[in-house]
């Protein structure tokens, strides 16, 4: 059985509290963590004098003097393209994107086309999924082709595993239609998400409204698109009861609704994407179609929202929305070129340098909090069985990661996995490196790159 | 080579092109209007101009068409109809292929906004903005200054009030940045939901009463109202727009003696401007299209041949 030994790393637990200094402090306990087959099995200071020296099988050995340790990360809003546009990505492509940037787990948008909205779409991807190097989860539509009309087969995607719902791409913009969706799978267990956009306000806008949609004369989405669909949501949720999570939210006002709605105890949960707390819309003024997303880069007052929800909580997650297109399509003219840019390989990155938060709460977030709304087994924190307050722990499955926070690199969109190279931050210097990624005992990422004996036993 | 007076080898906004370079732009169009300049005669012969409407156009096609040839250059047109482009060629593939015809200069006009500015990361010859979706038309700007420039004289402290749809105007959005630049006032007057959204930050005059306005202005810029938008509810009717925000005979008489009616064509007549109006002598409205010409010979010019 195969056996890795990462030394003397400071090992984030989910107990204690790093601070937000990056730059030191590392010096509190270090501990060794060491593996064998899919498992860890002893987290501890100076583990080595316990290892059997006589066992026979190998041993691999990571030094993580300079690093943190920490669960890997959980992505719950990534597209794969797969089934339907295999040139943009394809379930393995997206998961070596998904494990150089830390992650061990992702959920899968439905957007694909087919769309994910039957069990024969999502058995085929949980067969397709067997050649990735993360897990892939599965979220299915909550209507049919994501149409909005009638509901898709949510009991039967659910009795295969699928544990969220949402049209993304498009919000369900019947509010009576929506309001039978959260009901019909409330005993599903299963939560429903939404992509917040009006389609009324938003339709053929292509960036944010205000000053720079209206200098450049493109058409602007205002952000009362996202914030009415939010509005209504919350109403909803509070109709029926049920849970409701905001995906990719973007804009201030909707903030403010989601932490209004919080307070008053509603079971409301939101992500926020990378982007919407690095770039502003003013990125949109030299008209490249790389920066065009959905919901569109905000203004700067925006941003900061979205960056102080995050720290204080109103915001749960941090969730890439990686969307990857092929060159071609990203070439049209701006008002034809589709929306989104991949996220995966730079979201630690971009949380650690913009984000006023310590490695163990961006962790929190890119990780614990995800994995917890979408009830993913084998992921860190409380839903795996292991004890409570303990991110990573003995008899977990071993996904994980390990990173230094203070490392320097250059994004290179040409070295991606990914078959996309729609990477608005190409040639930007980062803070903050992925060093090595185990997943279920595997090492597929090491010292930065992709360990090729991995993907030689897949790919084979 | 790069150019003295133009920040870059394009001309794709007014914003771009800078005071200076505007400025420079009315001198030659000045020159070329003199004809004191036998020497661009001959300035672009045995150079290509391609016209690349993805949209259709008919005065702003023709006049660069004209201009290249009264300075001797060699025309290339493409329409969006009967070319690649229907059949779904890219507009990328589109501009490669026009390169390898020996491409030394492309004028382009599409329905997207940037798309002038995608192509000129493309390509090392010059790109000029032919007008572009909502965003800019930088050469009607040009000759819209240089028409008021030779009625008026200095645009620095004349009022200019633009009427009508300037939310979705190209022309607008390059006029009012090129008429600021040369010091004149600009305000404007439309029905709110086509005024632009944060309009605050145009640094622009909102007219509250349009009879006044007439009264105090130097110029009145009145823009195209599109049929569809009264489809998409931006207007209860034509005939409301005409009653309210119409140049019609009894509002023309509330302007000076001295000042022009202007309209960057095609007019809508009966919606916009009254049948009658358009035939004042105030309106300037064919001396644009043939100053057109005389600022499209000068840009090409500019980029093509002019020394530093």
């Amino acid at each position: 059985m195969n056996r890795i030994l990462i030394r003397n790393g400071k090992v984030l637990t989910g107990g204690g509290n790093l601070g937000g200094n990056l730059s030191n402090d590392l010096g509190g306990e270090k501990l060794d963590i060491l593996i064998e087959g899919e498992h860890i099995i002893g987290i501890e200071k100076d583990i080595t004098k316990n290892i059997a020296k006589n066992s026979s099988s190998k041993l691999i050995e990571i030094d993580a003097s300079e690093c943190l340790v920490a669960p890997g990360l959980v992505d719950i809003h990534t597209h794969l393209r797969q089934p339907g546009t295999e040139e943009a990505e394809t379930i393995e492509s997206g998961s070596l994107a998904a494990a150089l940037g830390g992650f061990t787990a992702v959920l899968a948008m439905p957007n694909t086309e087919p769309a994910i909205d039957s069990v024969s779409v999502v058995r085929e991807i949980k067969e397709l999924s067997k050649r990735a190097f993360c897990d892939i989860h599965i979220a299915g539509a909550i209507t049919k082709n994501r149409q909005g009309e009638t509901l898709a087969p949510m009991a039967e995607m659910a009795e295969l595993g699928v544990k969220m719902f949402t049209d993304d791409g498009r919000g369900v913009q019947d509010a009576g239609l929506m309001r039978r969706a959260l009901e019909y799978s409330s005993n599903l267990s299963v939560r429903l998400a939404q992509h917040c956009e009006v389609e009324s306000l938003a339709a053929g806008g292509q960036m944010n409204e205000g000053e720079w949609s209206s200098k450049l004369g493109l058409k602007g989405i205002p952000a009362a698109a996202e914030e009415l669909m939010v509005a209504r949501d919350i109403a909803l949720s509070e109709l029926t009861g049920a849970s409701v999570h905001f995906q990719h939210l973007s804009t201030a006002g909707s903030v403010e609704l989601v932490s209004q709605a919080r307070a008053k105890g509603l079971n409301i949960t939101a992500e926020a994407a990378p982007h919407h707390f690095s770039l502003t819309e003013e990125c949109l003024s030299d008209f490249d179609p790389i920066y065009k997303v959905n919901p569109p880069l905000r203004s700067k007052n925006d941003v900061a929202a979205i960056a102080g929800a995050l720290k204080g909580g109103a915001i749960d997650v941090i969730a890439t929305d990686h969307a990857p297109h092929c060159a071609d399509l990203k070439e049209q003219p701006f008002e034809d070129a589709p929306c989104g840019m991949l996220g995966l390989e730079t979201a630690l990155s971009l949380s650690l340098m913009n984000l006023d938060m310590s490695p163990e709460d961006v962790i929190r977030v890119l990780s614990i909090n995800p994995a917890t709304i979408a009830k993913m087994e084998d992921q860190g924190g409380q839903n795996n069985g292991a004890k409570n307050n303990s991110w990573l722990a003995e008899g977990n499955v071993a996904n994980l990661f390990v990173f230094d926070p203070t490392e320097k690199w250059i994004v290179d969109k040409t070295k991606s996995p990914s078959r996309s190279r729609n990477n608005p931050y190409d040639k930007m210097e980062m803070t903050g490196k992925v060093m090595h990624t185990i997943y279920r005992g595997r090492q597929v990422v090491a010292d930065f790159k992709l360990v090729e004996a991995e993907l030689e036993k897949v790919l084979a | 080579m790069r150019k003295a007076n133009l920040g870059s080898n394009n001309l794709l906004s007014i914003s771009e092109l800078g005071s200076q370079g505007l400025k420079h732009l009315l001198f030659l169009t000045a020159s070329f209007d003199g004809k004191f300049l036998p020497e661009a005669q001959n300035a672009l012969l045995g150079k290509t101009v391609a016209t690349l409407f993805w949209e259709s156009s008919t005065r702003t096609k023709l006049s660069f068409e004209a201009a290249t040839k009264q300075l001797a250059g060699q025309c290339l047109n493409l329409d969006k109809q009967g070319s690649a482009a229907s059949k779904g060629e890219s507009i990328r593939d589109t501009v490669e292929t026009l390169l390898s015809l020996r491409t030394d200069c492309l004028v382009v006009r599409h329905s997207s906004s940037g798309a002038p500015s995608q192509i000129a990361r493309w390509v090392d010859v010059p790109v000029i903005n032919a007008g572009d979706g909502c965003n800019a038309h930088p050469t009607q700007a040009l000759l819209d200054c240089y028409t008021i420039q030779s009625h008026l004289g200095d645009l620095a402290g004349l009022r200019i009030l633009i009427v009508g749809d300037i939310r979705h105007s190209r022309v607008a959005r390059s006029c009012i940045v090129a008429f600021k630049m040369l010091g004149a006032n600009v305000s404007v007057f439309a029905p709110p939901t086509l005024l632009p959204v944060a309009l605050e930050s145009w640094g622009v005059e909102l007219v509250q009463d349009y009879n006044t306005a007439l009264e105090r202005t130097d110029v009145v810029y009145l823009l195209r109202v599109q049929k569809e938008r009264q489809d998409e509810a931006f207007l209860p009717s034509l005939k409301e727009y005409n009653r309210f925000y119409g140049l019609t005979m009894a509002r023309a008489k509330f302007l000076k003696d001295h000042a022009l009616i202007m309209h960057p064509g095609p007019i809508n007549r009966g919606v916009e401007i009254d049948n009658e109006v358009a035939e004042l002598e105030n309106a300037v409205l064919t001396e644009q299209v043939a100053n057109g010409v005389l600022v499209r010979m000068a840009v090409l010019y500019h980029l093509l041949a002019e020394e530093n």
